[in-house]
């Protein structure tokens, strides 16, 4: 189940770094030992890059592996294989598993099967309150002391919607430069929600999701965050009103950063016509007004770093009526092909979006580095040029709600590198 | 026409020769011997998720008059309650050869899902807080033989428009067949982007002189813990249907409501049980228009 350990040397031949002239890469010892043309082989193993473009290996800030506790949806292995199918070289795995990862223990848990895969970094996210229950602070200290050295803590799925206990949380990790990911959803507003609330959930029928509830959560947590000088991440920014909100903050010098997953970057609500649950998430999809703004924020950098917001579920949740279907949709094998349909091969925008801001704003110093000599051999090539169909059982993860099954996408993952060594190579992974 | 999931699906064609059938299906429910040989040997199942005596009988009685076999599948005390997912459900209904499925479920859209599951036809006989196809049809039947036509029609629908399948239906329904309406209630339970086709009133008084049809929809109390309204008594003040507010409908505007009524919250007693209510009339059209949907969707036309 592990990659091979046995030190690699690799020289890509021919990759074209963002985008630029073709060069050659040699990996050696975990980093990039040389880069430039012409590179003398030495008995490497070559990797021809024709035609490739080579990226900073993907970080994902938000990525729901479900191990410990549904191991039938995703576990550790399974979802690092996505990952590194993706293009990614490290992930962030959300703390709402069962047990919850509200303790040192559980994040020690995770980070341990995420070197034993050896697919993709796992950093662990910890929980900001015990159980997610948004009543007390869990031991954020602790777990920002562990093993797995948690920075970002999040109650992803559940909203830290108690004013005061949120702005403790944003004070108690500055000791120890940490963040609060925020899912930003007042509770009581959403009580019952199923989708966005508008002309489509008034005609279908389902509870709407009204935009006001994200938005007065982030109004407020910005407010919060710029009294008390700490950093706030907001989850998967999802309408107009929040990007406007969060580029007025930015101006204002708060220290905040957002994300957008691909999904909202792309699809909207009127997909839940269809009644089928693979389109229900959480936040829900919204408008092309949405969707366009969402956009302009991601390209003006008002939302910091796109994040997949990969959320695996078993068939039984998914496969039944919309109402009692689990929100939540796979992204991290699609992920980069939506970006680069959405933002076109803009690829030192989407280095910075995918690869170096998340990392920032994890803490991963090991990844988002430009690819330079001497910089960790975190990289991954990418064909722009092969448009490829979405086929849900093709997929590496062990659930199939992907939300884009049958779509062509553009860009195929042709390799991962994890410090020198191969995790994908030829568009398949390497264990 | 393979399901009934929707008005929405139904052109004002198809609609109309529903209406027309259902006609024909009302003389034999006015005859000695309430039956016809049309579905024999098919199977029509009612597959109930929630309690729902009256609609479940009255498919029950559709289906009878025209022979086809009944099969009445409630979820409580059945497989469902132990756990069993629609989709098994389904395949089960599948496996014993339904060829039509009446169902009636608490989530929006469950007969949509059960479609993709089943190769015979479902008719969608409630869904959550989507809607409720036969009720509008056998709305339209009433007020079509009351009124004599729906084309330009005034239809004031009133009371929890947010949370009621029939208002959807209805809407939808109505704009196909030409009939005007007009959306009654405290802002809370009235969604104002519904349909573009509708127009929204918040006060019920300005609205009831010029309306042709009244329809009171039923109120759950639940709303009023929910802060949708303060109290009973308030809804009641403001938008229930009283003798003097039947008084200021023109005089030959009837009143509808699809039951089961709340006596004393929207309607009171006067207005429920005068000459101007089709209450009693809208069951026994049910019966016809259900028969007709059947009809129509097990390939007894043509």
């Amino acid at each position: 189940m592990t990659v091979r350990r046995t030190p690699v040397t690799i020289l890509i031949r021919n990759a074209r770094v963002l985008g630029g002239e073709p060069t050659d890469l040699l990996l050696r010892d975990g980093v990039i030992a040389e880069i430039g043309p012409g590179l003398a082989a030495d008995g490497a193993e070559v990797v021809d890059g024709t035609g490739l473009v080579a990226l900073p290996g993907l970080v994902d800030l938000h990525t729901h592996l479900r191990e410990p506790g549904r191991e039938d949806a995703e576990t550790v292995y399974t979802g690092s294989r996505a990952a590194a199918l993706g293009g990614y070289t490290a992930v962030c795995a959300m703390a709402n598993t069962s047990p919850v990862a509200d303790t040192a223990g559980v994040v020690e848990q995770v980070y341990r099967l995420g070197q034993e895969a050896g697919l993709v970094d796992v950093q662990p996210i910890g929980a900001v309150t015990v159980g997610l229950a948004g009543e007390r602070l869990a031991e954020l200290g602790a777990m920002a002391d562990s093993a797995a050295r948690v920075r970002v803590f999040s109650d992803d799925g559940f909203c830290v919607a108690d004013p005061r206990l949120m702005r403790r949380a944003l004070e108690y990790v500055k000791a120890f430069d940490g963040v609060i990911a925020q899912h930003a959803e007042e509770p009581r507003l959403t009580q019952g929600a199923q989708m966005h609330e508008g002309d489509v959930s008034a005609r279908l029928g389902l509870t709407g999701w009204p935009a006001v509830a994200e938005e007065s959560i982030i109004a407020r947590d910005v407010l919060l965050a710029g009294h008390v000088g700490a950093r706030l991440h907001v989850c998967h920014v999802s309408t107009a009103g929040s990007v406007d909100i969060i580029r007025m903050a930015k101006a204002r010098g708060v220290r905040v950063t957002a994300e957008v997953t691909p999904h909202h970057l792309l699809l909207t609500h009127d997909k839940a016509e269809s009644y089928d649950p693979v389109y229900k998430v959480n936040p829900p999809l919204r408008t092309d007004a949405d969707v366009e703004a969402l956009r302009e924020g991601l390209r003006d950098g008002t939302i910091d770093i796109v994040a997949t917001d990969h959320a695996p579920h078993a068939a039984e949740d998914k496969e039944c009526e919309w109402a009692y279907a689990r929100p939540g949709m796979l992204g991290l094998e699609t992920a980069l092909p939506i970006v680069l349909d959405v933002l076109g091969e803009d690829w030192p925008l989407i280095a910075e979006r995918m690869s170096y801001a998340p990392a920032r704003i994890a803490g991963l110093d090991g990844h988002g580095n430009a690819l330079t000599a001497g910089a960790p051999a975190n990289l991954t090539l990418v064909d722009p040029t092969v448009r490829w169909s979405v086929d849900p059982t093709g997929l590496a993860s062990l659930s199939h709600n992907t939300p884009y099954a049958g779509m062509t996408v553009p860009g195929r993952i042709v390799a991962t590198f994890l410090r020198g060594v191969p995790t994908v190579l030829d568009g398949k992974v390497q264990k | 026409m393979k399901h009934l999931l929707s008005t929405a699906d139904l052109d004002a064609a198809t609609a109309t020769e529903i209406l027309d059938i259902a006609t024909e299906m009302a003389s034999v429910s006015g005859r000695e011997i309430k039956k016809l040989p049309t579905l024999r040997g098919r199977t029509v199942v009612n597959l109930f998720y929630e309690d729902s005596t009256r609609t479940r009988i009255s498919f029950e009685a559709a289906a009878k008059r025209l022979s086809a076999d009944v099969i009445n599948f409630s979820a409580k005390g059945s497989s469902v309650e132990k756990g069993e997912s629609l989709k098994d459900t389904a395949w089960t209904l599948q496996a014993m050869g339904a060829d039509a499925v009446v169902i009636r479920h608490p989530a929006s859209g469950a007969p949509h899902r059960l479609a993709n599951w089943v190769t015979g036809s479902v008719l969608n006989a409630g869904d959550g807080t989507h809607e409720h196809p036969t009720q509008a049809l056998l709305d339209a039947y009433t007020m079509r033989s009351r009124m004599g036509r729906l084309d330009g029609l005034h239809v004031a629908i009133v009371g929890d428009v947010l949370h009621s399948r029939v208002a959807r239906s209805n809407v939808l329904l109505l704009n196909t067949l030409g009939a005007k309406v007009t959306l009654v209630g405290p802002p809370t339970l009235v969604p104002t982007d519904l349909n573009a086709s509708v127009q929204v009133a918040y006060d019920l008084d300005a609205v009831l002189p010029q309306a042709d049809v009244v329809m009171m929809l039923r109120v759950q109390r639940e709303r009023m813990t929910d802060s949708y309204f303060p109290s009973a008594r308030e809804y009641s003040r403001r938008y229930g249907l009283d003798g003097a507010r039947l008084r200021r409908m023109p005089a030959h505007a009837i009143v509808m409501h699809p039951g089961p009524m709340n006596r004393g919250m929207e309607i009171t007693p006067e207005v429920a049980d005068s000459p101007r209510s089709t209450i009693v009339e809208q069951v026994t059209n049910g019966v016809s228009v259900r028969m007709a949907c059947l009809y129509l969707l097990l390939g007894g036309a043509r």
